[in-house]
């Protein structure tokens, strides 16, 4: 048994393992812990702490720290990580490596506090201007947290790329017992700057902007191919398929065992990676499944327009209903899933796709 | 004999800029000075967008293209994860003034050891002559074009005395480059400014009054004059914030 850890200080203290040099950022409700624990913390590991102006100004100090070469970290929630987009898009474009966590809180405009994951769009579609993507890995639990922390430099620095965590508003407030990982020990970029000009530049006016975008776009493919995370269960004899990620999840989880005691034929997939979409889970689904079902905090349904697309593309000949069970917020009971579920089979609850 | 003035050798080639604009020169000029102060190998430009964007095109030296007015925030990211290396932004005064005024003025408030030189043309010059924060009372540009009305609009903007006034900060200055002896003072500045960070004293800037004769509708000569006998009465040269004397 691990000792206990606040989520969001446990997913601070894997970065600055994680060889993570520089944080940048602004207070914000439910992130504003990481800032806390790192403004003490990486100055007593030879790191820097910013407290920025604004998440605007936190983004492009991690940028420069990016560029440089260095492990570089930004966290927030709602409005503030819409600050970041533009940020985002930069680092896209000069394909600088950097962390972002996004602890998600429901809402539009400056929204609530409640734990949601109603920014999923935004995350897995790109977010800022452009034609870009973020790898977004989402954890269900705080040691997965701490894991995907590690594994997210990994993937940022492998592909030059933003990754980002998104996490959720009850997963940083709540505790677990976790194994915390050893330090590891992160040396400047190769192609970074250095002042000493290594590598050579071309001008900002001189940029072949056609063959970049489709280089980009190969190496998106790339990741699409190779990086597809997910946990599944029972998907080969399924006639529902639950998908859900994140806290929300580990409830459908509960649900699905639950309904396969009391006979149902369910299976689960728990997306680890909510871009790439594990579109490969689909292709071990039952190929006469009758439905998918996404479960989701947020009120307008995200996630199941992905869903839908993939049993499309991995069940090409048959017209598979995709449902969509949105609780707003918050984390759904178990018991709710499963009262959602006996709609569906009454057709009570119409497919969306 | 006159000095030979060799090109410094982290210019590789032209610059994209109009003829007569001053950005040329106010580059040279930093380059000079880290050359002369051994750091030309040992620079990273943040750079804003407006015509700064041609330094990039025209330097083999580190440089990192910054959105819109944000390059004193990039610097103080390359500064915190890379002190040994002298972080210099460039940047117009529409995109340090402007839009980017959170990011230039918090950068001085926290008195980061970066150094912020800003091209002062009182005017947006890459997007074809809009005012800025900076463009003089009755200035006629594309978006003033019965002449700024200050009261409706606001008055030019004066930083490097405010961040001198208000702010704990090593250095700051205004420098012109509408004459030999003004190009040759401006230079004494960006290199004070360069020594100070290199003696990590904190934050210095330096602005440079440049002529922009394609937006303003003049010469190349009655730009300079201009600089001369209009906007240095407003905009004074000098320094405003002088190094602590170190013993």
């Amino acid at each position: 048994m691990g000792e206990m850890w606040k989520g969001n200080h446990a997913i601070a203290e894997a970065a600055v393992r994680a060889g993570c040099r520089l944080y940048a950022g602004y207070p914000i409700t439910p992130s504003t812990e990481i800032m806390e624990y790192l403004s003490a913390r990486l100055p007593e590991v030879g790191g820097s702490f910013i407290q920025a102006e604004s998440e605007l100004a936190g983004i492009n100090m991690i940028i420069g720290g990016a560029a440089c070469g260095y492990r570089s970290l930004t966290a927030s929630s709602g409005p503030g990580i819409s600050l970041k987009q533009e940020g985002m898009s930069v680092l896209a474009d000069e394909e600088l490596s950097a962390v972002v966590i996004n602890v998600v809180r429901y809402g539009n405009g400056l929204g609530t506090l409640y734990s949601a994951q109603c920014d999923y769009h935004r995350e897995t579609k790109g977010g800022g201007n452009g034609d870009y993507r973020v790898i977004v890995l989402c954890p269900s639990s705080i040691q997965e947290a701490i894991e995907h922390v590690f594994l997210a430099y990994d993937l940022a620095e492998k592909y030059r790329m933003v990754a980002m965590i998104m996490t959720e508003g009850a997963l940083g407030q709540m505790m677990e017992p976790i194994e915390m990982p050893d330090f590891i020990e992160k040396k400047r970029m190769p192609w970074a700057l250095d002042g000493h000009y290594s590598y050579k530049k071309i001008g900002i006016f001189d940029r072949n902007s056609m063959k970049e975008a489709i280089d980009l776009n190969q190496k998106y493919n790339t990741i699409k191919e190779n990086e597809q995370r997910w946990e599944s269960d029972n998907l080969d004899k399924a006639d529902y398929v639950f998908v859900s990620y994140g806290l929300p999840g580990e409830s459908t989880k509960g649900a699905v065992e639950q309904l396969r005691d009391e006979g149902y034929q369910v299976g689960f997939i728990r997306p680890i990676t909510a871009w790439p979409y594990p579109e490969k889970a689909f292709n071990l689904i039952n190929p006469n499944v009758k439905g998918i079902i996404t479960v989701e905090s947020n009120a307008t349904g995200q996630m199941v327009d992905d869903a839908a697309l993939s049993i499309k593309k991995t069940k090409r000949d048959k017209n598979v209903p995709t449902y969509c069970l949105p609780y707003v917020y918050g984390i759904p009971a178990i018991k709710e899933i499963k009262k959602d579920f006996m709609k569906i089979l009454s057709g009570e609850i119409k497919e969306v796709y | 004999m006159g000095k030979t003035r060799k090109t410094p050798s982290i210019i590789d080639k032209p610059m994209n800029f109009c003829p007569g604009c001053g950005h040329g020169i106010i580059i040279r000029l930093i380059c000079e000075v880290l050359e002369e102060l051994g750091q030309d190998n040992n620079v990273i430009f943040p750079i804003g967008v407006g015509c700064s964007s041609n330094l990039g095109g025209g330097l083999v030296a580190d440089r990192f293209h910054c959105s819109h007015g944000r390059a004193a925030a990039v610097a103080s990211g390359m500064k915190a994860v890379s002190p040994e290396n002298i972080i210099v932004s460039y940047q117009g005064d529409g995109d340090a003034y402007s839009i980017g005024i959170a990011e230039t003025i918090n950068a001085a408030y926290r008195n980061e050891n970066i150094t912020v030189v800003t091209v002062n043309n009182t005017n947006f010059g890459m997007t074809g002559g809009q005012m800025s924060w900076t463009t003089m009372p009755k200035q006629k540009t594309t978006t003033s074009q019965l002449g700024r009305d200050c009261d409706k609009t606001g008055y030019p903007m004066k930083f490097p005395e405010l961040v001198a006034s208000q702010f704990n900060i090593a250095y700051a200055a205004r420098g012109s480059v509408h004459s030999p002896a003004s190009i040759n003072k401006t230079k004494s500045y960006i290199k004070k400014a360069i020594e100070s960070q290199m003696n990590n004293e904190g934050y210095s800037v330096v602005e440079v009054m440049s002529p922009c004769p394609v937006n303003w509708n003049m010469t190349p000569v009655e730009a300079m004059d201009r600089i001369k006998n209009e906007l240095i009465d407003y905009f004074e040269l000098g320094e405003f914030k002088q190094r602590e004397v170190i013993k």
